[in-house]
This record gives structure tokens, sequence and C-alpha cells, in this order.
């Protein structure tokens, strides 16, 4: 099914160098309409590097990036989220003095362009906080929403990452490690709600847990010393020989 | 739990945070308290709104969106000098419109500023900041021809209030005066803080990482914020140059960057009210001190602030607001 559906986000021959160090090698990825997508590979792989890139958060040496079709390579990072590109972080980078409704408001207004208006009371734009509200209770964090987000279990932090990704509406949502620091049990939870997310959302997501990878994931990219060693349906990967090598140690960089 | 507790409770709880609080009205019902029980002590009275208003323009950058200055006294000093100039050189001494000018003018240098503002982080924003205000020190001091130097700008006359009040010799004129306007840029600064825009700057402050991964063009907010507090501080300037009818190089010195920074980690900052009540704590002290010890008053103002930073870190008003709002 995913072959029918249009490419949302296209990487072509990304390549990036921190000095004499490449971080990044040729990555050519396609990501379709409501695809979801796990990006593994040891610890170095590039993984982060590559969201970076892709956010805009670096600026590739050389390669390009489509967003929708549309050539995203130049854009400065906002102006890609509000084209439709988000991403969560592996440190939890969030507002600690706001709470959670605020925060989240904070984003739909950036999104509909009403974060500037400094005559009006934010208690009155009822659309954003209706949406915000609506968000966090998807996210199971409707209870916590008008606490500080400093004072809310380590385990809501890591929705409150995805609430506020979410709230720009994207086309394509990129998951840096969103379990990353929450116990096994939590994860599974956080999983599926990931999983839950809008069908139309193309999702990318870095994981080390292979069996949350295996449960999610439809498709996986396997980047090896900043080169993609495979990309395969999770079947094919579970049995690839190579990847297996991988990740018993020995590097298939050599 | 019901469900309409639920779905009502995100408003209602962000419609309480912009809610005047009874604090509020009683606190300005006690800004009449001086014409009655120390009408002798109005000149200062005036003195600490006009400091109040610049400390409130310093609290919406320094305590909403994060940039720390120590050269926010380029803006109090355009202002003061703004109206000083369309006085003594042009004749001008009409208040109200002077003091929109006085604002203009030091909005529009900080609308400059801003570009060079939203650029540097940290110590380098610090640097930055006090570099501006160095350089309009000096650049007043070079135009003796102009400003009068070191002697100050002299011939300075302000007309009467709407053509009726005069400014009287115990300064009731001058209080009111400076009390209404601070009053009007308080709900200025009241309604940019409960704002989107309000809750955007917090976001800066809070994260500044995260502002363009939710799609959000910060630099932009914080240049708006920027220009508005660099008007604030040149109508505070303003009303300085109107109450005292003299303009001279200290309204644009180092040392008033510094106090209007002191005065709002005193009072607590990101509050509005806490560059008041530091405003206040920080003049009456000098009044008291100074005529106890008239060199040495700021060995008082250091401990003072070393106090305050150590055990009350969000400051005066920061430390007792705690007990209220654990009620609430």
């Amino acid at each position: 099914m995913g072959q029918t559906q249009p490419i949302m986000l296209k990487t072509n021959a990304l390549r990036k160098s921190f000095g004499a160090l490449q971080v990044s090698r040729d990555v050519s990825l396609a990501l379709p309409r409501g695809c979801r997508y796990a990006l593994i590979g040891p610890n170095g792989a590039g993984k982060t590097t590559l969201i970076n890139l892709i956010t805009g958060q670096l600026k590739p040496d050389s390669g390009t990036i489509e967003l929708d079709g549309e050539d995203i390579t130049a854009t400065p990072a906002a102006a890609r989220v509000r084209k439709g590109l988000a991403r969560t972080f592996q440190i939890n980078t969030l507002f600690p003095e706001l709470t959670p409704i605020e925060a989240v408001t904070l984003v739909v207004s950036e999104r509909e362009a009403v974060a500037g208006q400094f005559w009006r009371r934010l208690s009155t734009q009822t659309e954003a906080i209706d949406e915000a509200f609506e968000i966090l209770t998807r996210l199971r964090l409707a209870d916590v929403a008008t606490r500080p987000t400093r004072t809310l279990a380590y385990g809501q932090q890591r929705l409150l990452e995805i609430a506020l990704a979410l709230a720009t509406r994207p086309k394509v949502l990129l998951l840096d490690e969103p379990a990353a620091g929450v116990p096994k049990d939590e994860s599974a939870m956080l999983f599926s709600v990931i999983a839950g997310l809008p069908e139309d959302i193309s999702v990318l997501f870095i994981e080390h847990d292979m069996n949350i990878v295996f449960r999610f994931a439809t498709r996986i990219i396997v980047l090896v010393s900043g080169g993609v060693l495979v990309e395969d349906t999770t079947a094919n990967i579970r049995t690839d020989a190579r990847v297996r090598d991988v990740y018993l140690g020995h590097g298939a960089h050599g | 739990m019901t469900t309409l507790n639920r779905t009502t409770a995100p408003h209602t709880w962000l419609a309480r945070q912009s809610r005047w609080s009874w604090f509020e009205v009683a606190f300005w019902m006690a800004t009449l308290l001086p014409f009655f029980l120390f009408p002798t002590y109005l000149t200062l009275a005036s003195q600490i709104a006009i400091a109040a208003l610049f400390a409130i323009s310093v609290d919406l950058i320094l305590g909403y969106a994060g940039i720390v200055t120590l050269g926010h006294a380029l803006f109090f000093g355009l202002g003061a000098y703004s109206v000083g100039l369309l006085s003594a050189r042009l004749g001008w001494g009409e208040p109200i419109s002077s003091l929109a000018f006085a604002g203009l003018v030091a909005g529009l240098v900080g609308f400059v500023a801003s570009y060079l503002i939203v650029r540097v982080q940290h110590l380098a924003l610090i640097m930055v900041t006090l570099g501006l205000g160095f350089l309009g020190y000096e650049l007043a001091n070079a135009m003796t021809w102009l400003t009068g130097g070191t002697d100050g700008l002299r011939g300075v006359s302000t007309w009467q209030i709407f053509g009726t009040f005069r400014f009287d010799l115990w300064g009731y004129t001058a209080y009111t005066y400076s009390l209404v306007v601070l009053f009007l840029g308080l709900l200025v600064s009241r309604t940019i803080v409960n704002s989107s825009f309000g809750l955007a700057l917090r976001g800066i402050r809070e994260n500044v990482k995260r502002m363009p991964a939710i799609g959000s063009d910060h630099s932009w907010h914080l240049r708006k914020i920027y220009t508005i507090s660099a008007a604030l501080a040149g109508i505070a300037g303003g009303l300085l140059t109107q109450t005292t009818n003299t303009v001279g190089l200290d309204v644009l010195s180092f040392q008033r960057s510094a106090d209007v920074v002191v005065m709002l980690i005193l009072g607590g900052t990101g509050r509005l009210y806490g560059a008041i009540v530091g405003a206040i704590i920080f003049l009456v002290a000098r009044d008291q001190l100074a005529g106890v010890n008239p060199q040495y008053w700021y060995f008082w103002i250091g401990l003072l602030l070393m106090l305050v930073v150590l055990f009350m870190p969000k400051g005066i008003l920061g430390f007792f607001a705690r007990f209220v709002e654990r009620r609430g």
C-alpha cells in the first residue's frame, strides 16, 4: 500500500562532514504519505544528524531535500515547520515554566499566525485553546494541562514533546528517540500513542529497542557510518544478515 | 470530574491568569496615599513612578523575553533629551505630544538597535547593550552644542497639562501626571504580556532553541518587544524631563542602566509589579539612607541585592506572591 501513496519527504544524496568526519554519506530517502518508518543504526551512525539536516538545524554540504514535491534545501528551519515538517528531540526541549496548555496553544497560535497579536487576550483565542486541549487529551495529558511543565513526570514530558510537534499540523513527523529514557513498560504505551497518530501523517522514528521497531514500523532504514546500509520491509530486515552483523557489533564498514 | 468541567478547565485557568486581582486594585488605591500621608514627599513619589515605568520597560524584555540589558538608559536618555530639546531648542513644551515624541524617537532607535540585539545571546548580548549605552552617553557628552554636555540642558519649560494644570512647586501635578502615565504604561504592558504575543515571549525565554522547531520566527517577536520596550523607556525619560525641567547627562549613564536592573531584580522579574515594587524599595532606601550617610548608601543596596538574590531568587514580590498563589 505504501507504494501507491505520494512521496511526502524525499532526500537526494545528502552529504555532511564535520571536518574530516563524514556524518552523512549520500543519504537518499523517500517517505510516502502515512508511512510508519523506523530509522535504526548503532550509536554514532548519524541518525540525529540526518534529522537535523532534514529539519534545517544543520546545512548539508550537498544534496537536496524535498517536502511534498517542493525543494526546501535552502528554507530556514522555522519555515520548514510551517510547511508541514515537524520533529521532536531526543533530549526534552520543552518550556519548563509554561504549562502544557500554554505551550501547545503557543504552537497553534504560531501556526495560525496569531502569535504576534499583542492587543488580544490569550484567553480569548478560544479556537487555539480548544485545539490545544484536544491534542493534549488525545495524548493523555489533559489532567496535567495546567501544571508547569517542569513538574510533569518524565514520561508525560516525552508525550508533550510529541504534542508540540503535532500542534504544528505536520505532514511529516520525525521522532528522535521518542521513548529515550522511558521505562520499557511505558515506552510501549508511548508508541501506541504514536501508532494512533492521524493516518495521513508520515512518521519516521529513531528507536533502539528492536521489539518496538518490529512492532510499530512497516519499513526500516538502517544507517551505518552515515550511509544507508539497507532499507526494507520489517519482515526482510528481521532476517537480513548484514543488519544482524551490525547489531552483533561487527561493523559493516570494516 | 465531569466532562463539562474538563472542557472548560483550560479556558477558565487561562482566563484566571490575566484577571485583575484584589491586590492590584488595592495597590493602585495605595498609590494615592502619598497625597494625604506624605504631601512633602510628592517629588520623590513622582520619581518613583518614573523609575517604575522605566523598570517595567526593562521587565518586558528581561523578565518576559529573556533579553538581559545593561544599556537601557540609552532609550530613557533619548526620551529625556527629546522632550528637553523640543522645549529648549524649538520652544514646544506641550506635555502630551512631547511625551509621544519621546516614545517615538526612542522606539525608532530601539527598532534599529533590535536588529543588532537579536543576533547575539548571553554575554555577547550584555556587551552589545552595554556598548549601546556607552555610545549614547558619549555622543551626548560630545555634542555639547546641542545637549549642554556636562552642564546639562537649560531652558526647558513644560506647559500646563491640557492648558489647565500647572506643574506646582509641591509636585501635586507632577505626581498625578506621572502616576497616570505609569498606570497607562502598566495597562499596555499588561495587555501585551497577557496576549498570545506575551506567551510567545515567554516561550523564547523558556527555550529559544525550541522556537524554530514549532515554526516560530522568534527574532521578529524579539524585535517587536525590544522596540516597544525602548519606546516605553523613552516615555519614562520624557516624564523625568517634564517633571524636573532639566536634562543632565546622567539620564544616559551606565549607573541608570544598572540601577533599573537592580530595581527589577529586587522586586522580581516577569511580573510587571515587581518592577514597581523594586522602584519603590530602591528609591525610598536611597532617600532614607542618603540622609544618614550620603556617600556610602550603595553599600546597603549591595547588601540588599545579595540577600534578595540568595534568599528570594524570584524577587521580593515573587517571594510573597508564593504564599498567595499557593492558596489559589
